[in-house]
């Protein structure tokens, strides 16, 4: 899964601004970006590798059951992200937390998912940002029928930027292999569905490499279904803005779905429960560090005369999420006893009242219990 | 079902005695021919047809339900009266029916999928338990999924492997589905309406062997809730409790029963999930005895919970064991033996035997 002459890069890892030829068709998209909007790019990355730097401290410190790292796909991510628009529809799997924070929720959300606290932890009409889905590709089909009905509302190719709404579904390579990935290409090209889809290939599931998945680069796979498609250095957090917007626009415009591959790196572990000493090399480790989506960035931008007050800047800003959402974390309670009921249907459900009520009596028994031997002692 | 109640009787209230009389001879007249027989099949037809006009978010999505009307018909003519993007012929793909129809409700559709045959649900099985029923949920009330999935089910119609299959069990386990199941034309029209506006998902088993036979409908009636169970046929001495096809079985063995002398109480369970138990407990108070029947296979079935729950709950009125008639724990035969599997109204004469003989 090695780049080729057709992976689209303008930010080289060292840094320097070179987009390949390949990259030409989108270069529009990332000409209409200031030095504002790259330090804002910086200050996202930054921002959410200081947030999964403490969160995977704070479930070290036994604050949750489980933390997937997203250290290493920043770029990725926040390109994508910054690409879209707020009518836009996002659904993520659940290691997105950088497209999260860009599209507004409390990442505090996504800790109690972690902890145990909710299944959900955000209400996606706020920010169109959907929740995180852990049954691998299962989103694929969630966000290939929203855009389906996205398109019969007529919110497609009106020409009004504020209105015409895209859709975009988050997945690993691993989901590749998932039937509903495929069944939401099918769908896509059959309904011309206005929708990017972005993979995210950071070259392992877990323990199984990506070639384990698919003979043929990613990229080429959607080809057969009918959807155009890119690949993309992952790391490059301008490819990954320019190449994600053009292809938004082209769902915005009534143009039908398109497939972003983002060649990446996870860093760190699957989870907090996976040792990928166990099947990674070092070499491979120690390639894509030099690769940092988020270094590389830092070097442009101090080339373009950003100084160390602004990098200072963007540390405290980001030590400050950090410990937020630590203070945050550590105020966690236990949610009440209506966890297990609320909501498991929208309507009245006689047997979800009748468990509810049996719970609440015999919780109940034992105040009375203790409080009749209290009474005895006295 | 207000709405429709109204749409059915009509205008404003009239005032002078005059327009009063007029009036009612105008709804006697209505009634009349709001009355009409068909086959279930067409019934259901009816109340899609009714459910599309009267809320331009509904629509019907699945395999050949556009220009062939479906595998059974039950959609015919839909697509050309509603259109493409109402009545939509979906790719040969269960999982991506079931998970694009959770998109659609995601986006405010009512999204009514039919899957062909029973034995082909499997494939959407992940995307019906794992997603549409706990995504309510999981948003924690923010998001409804107003989902009806159409499964035409159960025997009786010599098909081969797959076609002819009772999964309702599976889906009654699983936590945020309602199960519902008409075995009545009548039934069949309001509820799938009433299914259609739960704002919870709904799986509509359509009992195939009942698609055919005809039987009155009442285009102006007042639909009772969709999760109340129905006495189908009154009696004293043995409560028969089943839903579907069965229900046609149990009233042949009540009638049979009723010749030899024993006054047997039918009840159509309707609802699988919840179960409407208040009709249930209160026959079994009176007759002390309880059959209950279904083709699905007896193991761990919705026949087995109703068993349960009786006995927790009716237990000083049984005179006898709660007894199990189903189909066998052993897959759905090929079609020349599926008359020995299925049970009939033999079986369930013998279990009303064995119930009085305690």
């Amino acid at each position: 899964m090695a780049e080729s002459e057709t992976t689209v890069s303008l930010l080289s890892a060292e840094g320097r601004l070179e987009p390949t030829p390949s990259a030409e068709q989108f270069l529009p998209y990332f000409e209409k970006l200031t030095e504002a909007d790259y330090r804002q790019f910086y200050a996202d990355m930054a921002q959410v590798r200081a947030f999964d730097a403490e969160a995977t401290h704070l479930q070290r410190q036994g604050q949750m059951g489980l933390w997937p790292p997203s250290t290493g796909q920043e770029g990725a991510q926040v390109g994508s992200a910054r690409a879209s628009r707020p009518q836009d529809h996002i659904f993520p799997s659940y290691r997105e937390h950088a497209v999260g924070l860009i599209r507004g929720i409390d990442l505090l959300g996504i800790i109690e998912l972690m902890r145990g606290t909710t299944h959900g932890g955000w209400n996606p009409q706020e920010t169109n940002f959907h929740l995180y889905t852990l049954v691998i590709g299962s989103q694929a089909l969630h966000a290939t029928g929203y855009a389906m009905g996205v398109k019969f509302d007529g919110a497609v190719g009106t020409g009004d930027p504020d209105t015409d709404t895209a859709v975009m579904v988050y997945f690993g390579d691993g989901a590749t292999s998932q039937g509903d990935v495929s069944e939401a290409l099918v769908f896509a090209a059959s309904f011309q569905t206005p929708q990017v889809f972005f993979l995210q290939n950071n070259h392992w599931a877990i323990s199984v490499p990506v070639s384990t998945q698919s003979r043929v680069p990613l990229y080429l796979r959607p080809r057969g279904f009918g959807i155009p498609s890119t690949q993309i250095d992952g790391n490059d957090v301008f490819a990954s803005y320019a190449v994600t917007a053009k292809y938004l626009d082209d769902a915005r415009s009534g143009r039908g779905p398109g497939f972003i591959e983002a060649l990446t790196y996870r860093i760190g572990a699957h989870t907090t429960s996976d040792d990928p000493t166990k099947y990674r090399t070092d070499d491979e480790l120690a390639s894509w560090v030099e690769r940092d989506p988020v270094l590389r960035l830092e070097t442009y931008l101090r080339g373009l005369g950003a100084d160390d007050a602004f990098f200072g800047d963007v540390r405290e800003e980001a030590a400050d999420l950090a410990a937020d959402i630590r203070r945050r974390t550590l105020t966690l309670g236990t949610p009440p006893v209506g966890k297990i009921f609320d909501h498991v249907y929208s309507e009245p459900h006689p047997v979800i009242e009748e468990q509810r009520e049996w719970l609440a009596q015999y919780e109940a028994s034992f105040d009375d219990a203790s409080a009749s031997v209290e009474g005895e002692r006295a | 079902m207000t709405d429709i109640q109204t749409a059915q009787t009509g205008e404003a209230a009239p005032t002078g005695q005059a327009t009063q009389a007029a009036h009612d001879a105008d709804a006697a007249q209505l009634a009349a021919d709001s009355i009409q027989t068909m086959p279930l099949g067409r019934a259901l037809n009816a109340g899609l047809r009714r459910a599309l006009q009267d809320d331009d978010r509904v629509l019907l999505m699945g395999e050949d339900i556009g220009k062939l009307g479906g595998v059974f018909r039950v959609t015919e003519g839909l697509q050309k009266e509603f259109g493409e993007q109402r009545v939509i012929d979906t790719p040969l793909a269960e999982s991506g029916i079931i998970g694009t129809a959770i998109g659609l409700a995601m986006r405010g559709y009512r999204p009514v999928c039919e899957i062909q045959f029973d034995g082909f649900i499997y494939p959407g099985f992940d995307q019906i338990t794992s997603q549409l029923a706990k995504i309510t949920n999981r948003h924690e009330g923010s998001v409804s999924m107003p989902v009806v999935i159409r499964v035409p089910y159960g025997g009786h119609i010599g098909a081969i492997e797959h076609h002819q299959e009772s999964p309702e069990a599976y889906f009654a386990h699983t936590a945020g589905l309602r199960v519902v199941s008409p075995s009545t034309p009548n039934d069949a029209y309001w509820m799938i309406q009433e299914a259609i506006a739960s704002d919870d998902p709904v799986m509509f088993f359509e009992p195939k062997a009942r698609y055919w036979p005809k039987g009155e409908v009442s285009l102006a009636g007042n639909p009772v809730p969709l999760h109340a169970s129905r006495v189908a046929r009154a009696g004293t001495e043995v409560t028969l409790v089943g839903h579907g096809a069965m229900v046609t079985m149990l009233l042949q063995a009540a009638e049979i029963a009723a010749q030899e002398g024993t006054s047997v109480e039918v009840i159509d369970l309707r609802s699988l999930s919840p179960i409407d138990y208040g009709p249930i407990l209160e026959s079994v108070h009176k007759t002390g005895r309880l059959v209950v029947a279904q083709e699905a296979p007896g193991f761990v079935s919705v026949g087995s919970e109703i068993a349960a729950t009786v006995t927790e709950r009716a237990f000083y009125s049984l005179q006898a064991p709660v007894l199990r008639v189903s189909g066998f724990d052993a897959p759905f035969p090929p079609a020349k033996v599926e008359s020995l599997y299925l049970p009939d109204a033999d079986r369930v004469l013998d279990a009303i035997d064995r119930s009085l003989a305690y």
